[in-house]
């Protein structure tokens, strides 16, 4: 039996899934219930300073895109921090963290960037006995037009400054929540670890508009005619966290630096691959959203059975497994051939694959043979580009297949070699590190 | 169980008055808008698309399927009626199993086909309520055509015509327009008034006059509506039944009927409870007539209905969906077995004799081996056949008229199309399309092309 316990820069959890700084994390009830329904942990709804209560809007706060039969794809939100008192907040913390010692318990802060307003809410914090905190650098709407969230995030020089206040002025540890809004998610994490942080996590979420109101012209979601950008989550934003999750782990500079992973996380699968991709626990909002809590049961039960299938024992044995394997395209070999085979059996010859060769890529499709309707690839035109995969509705209808050295590439007429190389070697490129013998 | 279902004989108000009204409703339940995008979704968009090629009128089906998905209906419907104006009757009563949904590509894969036809039905209900036109008459080109019937065909070839600009003048033998639409189809599948509400949306393209009680043969004749028109379409249907060739049928005994005219009753009847039906029914043939009898039958409140068929399931021309939607209403089909005698006492119906049947090197044959089933009323359902005086003078194949690839008869200035014609199938979806085409190719004649 798989051990799933999870002990990320020293906060212990009996699983990787916690639930992220978020509306299902805003108070004890919630919590509560989130804990009772299984999940390892919990990033408290963000925390502001204290004062008079934040004020969010009394009309839509989220917008979503759709797929078949209305399952939710893409979420976003334009809610703000915590709308409750700090006190009140800070007592449940205490009393669910005493009620629930064996699960993560971190809070998510926010406050202006300055040096006082940090550390004046640090302490009070601390004094709940919460496992650690979260820095929300990447609120990307309405706090940040007041100088918060994804608008220090985006600023290396205030992650690092602010960071180190938090490392100067407490004894928890301190996760880093970076914002996806950025051109490089790497100089932000980089600030992060040079100003201590303990972790990083992410990505918060994405400047978005889910949709256009055609009849009043107004984008989604629209408060009286209007519409602001909100923060884009859920399983369309995946990739996009993948990526930059991958960037971070992968970096010379913050290579090793604990990631909490963020992005879309639906099902215990989404979680491996981001533990893969270099991540130490994973946080989930959207999911829990639509589905509820209870979906964490499928997500511990997937992840150990997958586990216990592929012979990993704990979560150290999977984690940044294929940190490895992502690296730039120039280094990818070009004299790996593939081509595409259609399995007959299974295809149901709905034709896809053939218009979409045939309109958009290498007409490498027949869509005949004796005069019946036939798929079939051409290998003298297929490149192995995979759109035909892509596009098939058949599962595994459609599968790549690898040329082996000494076979013919009809395309190119050549036989497959046995080597490696990748562009920086290529003859065509003029940047190339070493003339090799024309193909 | 009410009452009247123990009436001996042929009687009236066999059923409390509620439940006539739920027997006769809509049989398949129009899907929902959010049904109907579920069920969108489930196309592949398939290229050259099997369904589209199996569907008689050629409607673009992943297109108008497509239409719906993006919530633009009306697209769809535009999509459906350039291919098939009476694509909401289709709609209804298409046997999809056999067509378009049995050529889906996930019918192939997984046995459960894209609901074509329900989504075919979403599509043109919402154009049709909300009156959307999508067509509009060429300017006036002076000429005059003879349609002769009002039914899917001669409704399908008049409104191509009357776009092209050409005066349609649309003569009918029936108090009403819409041939079987309006009485020959089971009742359930066309409720509420459906099949008028869509010739009055077919004519609102103008220039197309319906002229009723005006029958072929007995008010009108080919030779005179080819010398008082510029062409003339033929869409006649089949007027005649063919006979038992069973003892006692021509005895005259009070029970034994046709099939179709029990059906048109029925259709046109607007109080069911006084529609009398026997307690025991025994419905001769195979195609879908004879279903819709036995299901319309039992649906009135006969005990006891049964379909005998001379020859095997298998040959039957009733889809095997009607075959079920008859089993699971009541009635029973027996096969095998072809009538022999009509069995009456004091002037009706007692009972029919039918004999066992075999394939014997191809041929069928009866076996010798008698049975009797009692019955009150005897529906004949063995198949119509073309009125002698309806196409005097043309040639005919198989007792039909012939026609060439567009509708052109042996008589130049004459064309023909639907049920009346050697190339139909008796399917309301292929008399729609060869209405159509001959309207096109009546076209390229009268503009000299």
């Amino acid at each position: 039996m798989a051990d799933i316990r999870n002990n990320f820069v020293g906060i212990k959890s009996p699983n990787p899934f916690w639930l992220a700084s978020a509306p299902p994390t805003d108070k004890a009830y919630n919590v509560e219930r989130a804990f009772r329904a299984g999940w390892g942990g919990v990033v408290w709804k963000t925390l502001g300073e204290e004062g008079p209560p934040v004020v969010n809007v009394n009309g839509p706060r989220y917008g979503a895109i759709w797929g078949a039969d209305r399952r939710l794809l893409g979420f976003n939100n334009i809610e703000l921090i915590t709308d409750r008192d700090l006190q009140k907040n800070l007592q449940e913390i205490k009393q669910v963290k005493k009620n629930w010692p064996d699960r993560a318990v971190v809070v998510s802060i926010m406050v202006p960037c300055e040096e006082d307003a940090w550390k004046a809410i640090l302490p009070l914090v601390e004094e709940t006995e919460a496992d650690g905190i979260e820095l929300n650098f990447g609120c990307p709407h309405g706090m940040s037009e007041r100088g918060m969230g994804a608008a220090v995030g985006q600023v290396p020089e205030y992650v690092e400054m602010v960071v180190r206040w938090c490392k100067q002025y407490s004894r928890m540890p301190v996760i880093t929540k970076l914002t996806p809004n950025v051109t490089d998610v790497r100089r932000p994490a980089r600030a992060a670890k040079n100003g201590g942080t303990d972790a990083v996590s992410l990505i918060n979420t994405i400047n978005s508009i889910t949709g256009v109101d055609l009849d009043n012209f107004a984008p989604m979601p629209t408060i009286d005619g209007k519409g602001t950008h909100g923060g884009y989550c859920g399983p369309a934003a995946k990739p996009i966290a993948l990526h930059m999750v991958a960037e971070i782990a992968r970096d010379s500079e913050t290579y090793g630096l604990p990631i909490s992973g963020i992005g879309g996380i639906t099902t215990w699968r989404d979680a491996a691959e981001f533990m893969a991709l270099g991540a130490g626990n994973v946080q989930v909002c959207t999911a829990a959203m639509v589905y509820g809590f209870k979906i964490v049961e499928e997500m511990i039960s997937g992840l150990s059975n997958w586990m216990d299938e592929k012979g990993h024992r704990t979560l150290d044995d999977i984690t940044g497994r294929a940190v490895r394997n992502v690296t730039d395209w120039q280094y990818l070999n070009l004299k790996y051939l593939t081509k595409a085979r259609i399995d007959q059996e299974k295809c149901s010859s709905c034709g896809r694959c053939h218009i979409a060769c045939e309109d958009t890529s290498h007409q490498a499709i027949m869509k005949e043979k004796d005069g019946k309707r036939h798929f079939e690839v051409m290998d003298d035109e297929c490149v192995g580009c995979n759109l035909c995969v892509n596009v098939c509705p058949v599962e595994d209808c459609i599968t790549m297949i690898a040329l082996e050295p000494g076979m013919l590439d009809e395309r190119t007429r050549k036989v497959v070699g046995p080597t490696y190389a990748n562009w920086t070697t290529h003859p065509n490129n003029p940047m190339r590190k070493s003339v090799e013998p024309a193909e | 169980m009410s009452g009247g279902m123990l009436k001996q004989g042929i009687a009236p108000g066999r059923l409390d008055a509620g439940q006539y009204a739920r027997n006769f409703s809509d049989l398949h339940p129009a899907l929902d808008k959010h049904e109907a995008h579920v069920e969108a979704d489930r196309c592949y968009f398939c290229f050259d698309a099997p369904c589209m090629n199996a569907c008689p009128t050629s409607i673009d089906i992943p297109m108008f399927i497509r239409e719906i998905s993006t919530d633009n209906p009306l697209g769809a419907a535009e999509t459906i009626f350039e291919q098939n104006i009476l694509g909401g009757m289709c709609a209804r009563v298409c046997p999809t199993e056999q067509l378009c949904e049995d050529a889906c590509v996930r019918m192939e894969a997984e046995g459960k086909p894209v609901k074509i036809g329900l989504l075919q039905r979403y599509a043109t209900d919402i154009a049709m309520a909300e009156d959307a036109q999508f067509f509009t008459r060429a300017p006036e080109t002076g000429k005059t055509v003879a349609v002769v019937g009002a039914g899917p065909a001669g409704l399908a070839a008049a409104h191509r015509l009357a776009m092209h600009g050409h005066s349609v003048v649309v003569y009918d033998a029936r108090p009403k327009a819409g041939g079987l639409n309006e009485y020959g189809i089971a009742s359930y599948k066309t409720p509420n008034g459906f099949a008028q509400a869509e010739v009055d949306y077919i004519t609102s393209i103008g220039g197309i006059e319906i002229i009723l009680g005006q029958e072929l043969g007995r008010d009108l004749t080919l030779d005179r509506l080819v010398e008082t028109h510029d062409a003339v379409f033929l869409g006649v249907g089949l007027g005649g039944v063919n006979a038992l060739r069973a003892e006692g049928e021509d005895d005259g005994a009070d029970g034994l009927h046709d099939a179709v005219d029990f059906i048109a009753e029925l259709r046109q009847s607007t109080d069911l409870s006084g529609l009398p039906v026997g307690r025991r029914v025994v419905v001769i043939g195979g195609g879908m007539t004879a279903i819709d009898a036995a299901v319309q039958s039992k649906l009135l409140g006969a005990e006891d209905v049964t379909i005998c068929y001379r020859r095997g399931q298998e040959h039957m021309n009733a889809s095997s969906f009607e075959q079920d939607l008859a089993a699971s209403k009541g009635v029973s089909i027996r096969h095998w077995l072809q009538p022999k005698r009509v069995l009456s006492v004091n002037g009706k119906v007692a009972g029919i004799e039918l004999e066992y049947t075999e394939l014997r090197d191809g041929r069928l044959v009866g076996m010798g081996h008698l049975l009797t089933l009692p019955a009150d009323q005897v529906f004949k359902a063995i198949g119509q056949t073309l009125e002698d005086e309806t196409a005097a003078g043309l040639t005919l194949s198989g007792g039909r008229i012939e026609t060439d690839a567009e509708g052109r008869t042996s008589r130049a200035g004459v064309w023909a199309g639907g049920d009346c014609v050697a190339a139909g199938d008796d399917l309301t979806v292929t008399a729609v399309a060869q209405g159509r085409d001959a309207a096109e190719s009546i076209n390229r004649y009268l503009s000299g092309n």
